[in-house]
């Protein structure tokens, strides 16, 4: 009965406890012992298994089943800052910090009733496409062994798809929700920029990051993206703007909705699956009852040379303030000087260097304007093509990823080919748009591929409507064999 | 005009030298709370008792901008009769220090809040102009306290977050008493504003000062020194003094000047090098992801418009033209918003001329003496306006009306009742006035003679003897009038 808990929907486990079917013990219960036989996965930073089942038991003694998430269990990703519980981000700098607040979007998931698990794995500093920069060790994808589970969010994908959390949340700052949806045959949202608060979330990239919902279907997405979209005045990029309630609001009808095809995602060198998969997307649409327009973005090239400068050089100046003075890793030096460097060379990973270095470089005098500011002008292009597109379109239909899920190690030494993993991902960060990943197939491994639908900003309720429209018709089933549990 | 007689040149053999000097002043705005975050500003304040997660920079915290300093920056910028700007950027600038705990200030570098004003000086020969390039927000700095341990340093963020304001000069400036009216200047305006409290010995107004010299004449500048964080006027005026002849040393010696920024040791009374250009930090300003652009509205900026008080500059030409008081006068009057205040609740209800005289002199005397500033005046303006009364209506002497206010000073009493009580009051009554003299008269008969037959500086004599005689109470016109015919 108990593993038959796990693998039900957020949706079914909502029904099941207002209609007191199950107990939030029960369900809490079941998805800790879960985690605990799931090891090997390396999912969770930090486990909070035994608070998790005392809050449980304490919700069903007094259940408020008015909630949204009533005693739903939920682990997450380790960026954002939980109170009296480690947050990490990944990071050896971070290893002992325990916040003494919350983050808003954390904080409107318990306010809804669920229940905090743990902390998931993630890519150090969200840096990452692959989970391999964390500190904590890599993530196994459940799909197969040794395979990445995506990032940086890979421990929030590898929990869902493994049922270790019924669903979970992200970040999203060029891919980081939507390609480790697209590993491990799952459902990713990255909002609108603005849409949630960024409050008490391990900042990467100011300008780019964004929390959003990670399930194992676009119904639960669309309820936890209902949960955690708030204006938050702490936030001052949060936006103001009247959200729907997402999961009532959800529709399949999307008759006569126009669907772009853009041209310049048709990348030299994509493998044919990729090239595939996209065609059946296309059909999966018209079948829907969308129409579908062929559109032009002819800025897309840009995109991936414009993120690796604005990301890094925001994150080169967000993370200076891990100096060893005030909270975390400090490591011991002669005088101030040497203590930043030690401990920032200590305590700071090789990918987060890289790229506080590249950083910093661009934001140099002399390097400015050729580079910073060169960037800023072409992502103000390349969100005009997005703006262009949407006179003619509702919304725009790409592959997530150019590929499937990649060996551990494979990518490790390459990082230019780690970088191009965001390819389809990144112009969304850049123009602050809506994306949602959804699994849409399997390449000839039997490795899971998702399909991406932007939306206009703000119209997550449309790119859900595709989404939800979409996914019955692809009716896509993971094969997760649960190899790790012996 | 006379201009070369306050004209400060340095003469080294036959060469004479200008000095040029701009100011950036940081002004800590007044405020309740700090610029992005709610904690509180109160100088004084125990060690790291006014700190917030943001301003301590916890992960994940974020900027949030107070609305109240950014009107208090824009009503400054109106008292500079500046141009405002409506949208303005906050940067962030980067270095690494302990008491910075973001790693950056958040600071406004290509579009600051305010833009081009003036600020007018009155010296001693006349007004100058002297021109504003630019106003900006940011934030202050933690504290680093390297003496209380000989092997650690000790960091207190009460002020980190704080709001300032940076007001920089042209290089208009052209010798230590032009900065030293500047700042007064400067420090007057905001204070009229409430916008800065001008306090220098709490680090409320500190100022980097930029020194060239040039031989006179010369329309180019010459290389320039910054010398950081000058916490009074008369160090900047002394680092000026000190700096400016450095520098002309060595022209002199045939030698170049280095760009760079330099330390003030009050001490020593000297400048030392702190870093040259090539040191200079790169701060890779950059515009702060966690805010968007601030913008305000025509309607926000003429509310605030709507909110300025009189200042400096338009009470004076008032004081000038309603009250006929000299520039000299209605300078030291207007110089502060307390003294302005005070001298007109005087002449509410009494004599300006008087008022004016007595405020100057006697008053900014007594206070001085005690140390004591205008709001602490143990005389109030009712008070004084009482006693210029008692002068006018002719109850007391001038020279009375100084015991009096004497005795005032000990204490706010009512110049009334001290006249009573001490019997000070004038002798007016010509009869008995007349009986007095005639006695004087009497007493000094020879001398009246003498001055019957010309010696006529001996009239003096006789108005003293007569004052002696009625113990200072005898009005001293009466007394003048009557000896005459007497005599």
């Amino acid at each position: 009965m108990m593993s038959d808990i796990t693998k039900q929907s957020l949706s079914e486990l909502v029904e099941n406890i207002k209609s007191k079917k199950l107990s939030s013990s029960e369900v809490t219960k079941a998805f800790v012992e879960r985690s605990e036989k799931s090891k090997e996965l390396n999912t969770y930073i930090t486990e909070d298994y035994a608070n998790a089942l005392n809050k449980a038991k304490k919700f069903d003694e007094k259940p408020n089943l008015d909630l949204k998430l009533p005693g739903i269990p939920m682990a997450v990703k380790d960026l954002f800052c939980t109170k009296d519980l480690r947050t990490t981000a990944g990071s050896k700098i971070l290893n002992n910090f325990v916040p003494t607040y919350e983050s808003t979007v954390t904080q409107n998931i318990w306010n809804e009733g669920a229940i905090l698990m743990g902390k998931l794995n993630c890519d150090e500093f969200a840096m990452g496409s692959s989970n391999e920069t964390s500190f904590f060790g890599n993530v196994q994808n459940p799909i197969d062994k040794n395979l990445v589970p995506g990032g940086s969010s890979g421990g929030s994908s590898s929990a869902v798809a493994a049922q270790l959390t019924p669903i979970t949340i992200g970040t999203d700052t060029g891919g980081s929700i939507r390609q480790p949806a697209s590993f491990t045959g799952t459902v990713g949202l990255k909002p609108t920029y603005g849409s949630c608060s960024r409050y008490g979330i391990v900042a990467f990239a100011s300008s780019l990051d964004q929390a959003g919902p990670m399930a194992q279907n676009v119904k639960d997405c669309a309820l936890l993206q209902e949960v955690i979209s708030t204006y938050d005045e702490k936030d001052s990029t949060s936006i103001d703007f009247k959200r729907n309630e997402y999961s009532k609001e959800l529709t399949k009808d999307i008759k006569g909705k126009k669907i772009g095809i853009p041209k310049e995602y048709r990348v030299d060198g994509m493998p044919k699956e990729i090239e595939d998969l996209w065609k059946k997307g296309i059909e999966y649409a018209k079948d829907c009852g969308a129409e579908i327009i062929d559109i032009s973005l002819p800025h897309t090239n840009y995109a991936l040379p414009t993120y690796y400068i604005v990301a890094p050089a925001e994150a080169s100046s967000n993370l200076a303030r891990y100096d060893g003075v005030k909270y975390g890793f400090r490591a011991e030096g002669e005088n101030l000087i040497d203590m930043y460097e030690k401990t920032r060379s200590e305590g700071f990973g090789a990918e987060v260097q890289r790229r506080i270095m590249i950083g910093t470089y661009v934001l140099s005098s002399g390097y400015y304007d050729a580079y910073y500011l060169k960037a800023q002008k072409v992502r103000k292009l390349i969100k005009n093509d997005f703006d262009d597109a949407y006179k003619k379109v509702d919304a725009i239909l790409t592959p997530s990823t150019p590929s499937s899920a990649f060996k551990i190690g494979e990518k490790t030494n390459d990082p230019v080919s780690m970088y191009l993993n965001d390819i389809f991902t990144v112009p969304v960060n850049l123009a602050g748009l809506p994306g949602i990943s959804i699994p849409a197939g399997h390449d000839a491994k039997g490795y899971p591929l998702g399909l991406q639908i932007i939306g206009k900003a703000f119209d997550e309720q449309n790119i859900l409507n595709i989404a939800y429209a979409m996914e019955e018709k692809i009716n896509f089933k993971n094969n997760i064999i649960d190899w790790w549990i012996k | 005009m006379s201009k070369n007689k306050s004209e400060y040149l340095i003469n080294r053999h036959d060469n004479q030298y200008e000095v040029v000097i701009g100011l950036e002043v940081h002004a800590q705005v007044t405020s309740q709370s700090k610029l992005f975050s709610t904690s509180a500003t109160k100088f004084g304040a125990e060690p790291n008792t006014q700190v917030s997660l943001v301003d301590a920079a916890f992960p994940g915290m974020l900027p949030v901008i107070n609305e109240f300093c950014v009107k208090q920056a824009i009503k400054t910028g109106i008292g500079l009769k500046a141009k405002i700007n409506k949208r303005s950027v906050f940067d962030r600038k980067n270095y690494f220090y302990a008491d910075l705990p973001q790693g950056y200030q958040i600071s406004q570098f290509k579009d600051p809040i305010v833009g081009e004003g003036k600020v007018i000086l009155d010296m001693p020969d006349g007004q100058k102009e002297v021109g504003i390039e630019r106003l900006h927000l940011e934030q202050d700095a933690g504290k680093s306290i390297h003496d209380l341990d000989p092997k650690n340093t000790f960091v207190d963020l009460n002020r980190s977050g704080v709001a300032l304001m940076e007001i920089v000069s042209k290089p208009d400036l052209r010798s230590p008493d032009e900065v030293n009216a500047y700042i007064k200047k400067l420090r007057s305006i905001m204070r009229y504003l409430g916008t800065c409290d001008g306090n220098m010995q709490e680090g409320s107004l500190r100022a980097d000062v930029n020194v060239s010299v040039r031989k006179k004449g010369s329309k180019e500048f010459g290389t320039r020194c910054e010398i950081k964080n000058v916490n009074s006027i008369k160090f900047m005026q002394m680092a000026i003094e000190y700096e400016a002849n450095r520098q002309v040393d060595l022209i002199e010696d045939g030698q170049t000047i280095d760009q760079e920024t330099r330390l003030f040791d009050t001490k020593k009374n000297e400048t030392r090098s702190m870093r040259s250009k090539e040191d200079a930090h790169d701060y890779r300003y950059f515009p702060d992801p966690d805010l968007l652009p601030l913008e305000v509205s025509d309607d926000f900026i003429e509310n605030l418009k709507s909110e300025i008080p009189e200042l400096p500059d338009e009470k004076k030409k008032r004081f000038i033209e309603k009250f006929k008081l000299s520039p000299y006068e209605a300078n030291i009057l207007v110089s502060d918003i307390e003294t302005s205040n005070y001298f007109e609740n005087v002449i509410k209800k009494s004599d300006v001329k008087l008022a004016t005289n007595w405020i100057i002199g006697e008053l900014f005397a007594a206070l001085n003496e005690k140390n004591l500033e205008i709001t602490e005046s143990p005389i109030s303006a009712g008070n004084l306006s009482k006693l210029i009364n008692l002068i006018k209506d002719g109850t007391i002497s001038g020279k009375i009306a100084k015991t009096v206010f004497e005795q005032m000073m000990e204490g706010d009493k009512d110049p009334q009742k001290i006249v009573e009580e001490k019997g000070l009051k004038q002798e007016s009554d010509p009869k008995a006035l007349e009986a007095l003299i005639d006695k004087v008269i009497d007493d000094n008969r020879d001398k009246a003679t003498e001055y019957k037959s010309g010696k006529v500086k001996l009239f003096g004599f006789f108005v003293g003897q007569v004052m002696k005689v009625s113990g200072g109470k005898a009005n001293p016109q009466l007394v003048n009038e009557i000896l005459k015919k007497k005599l």
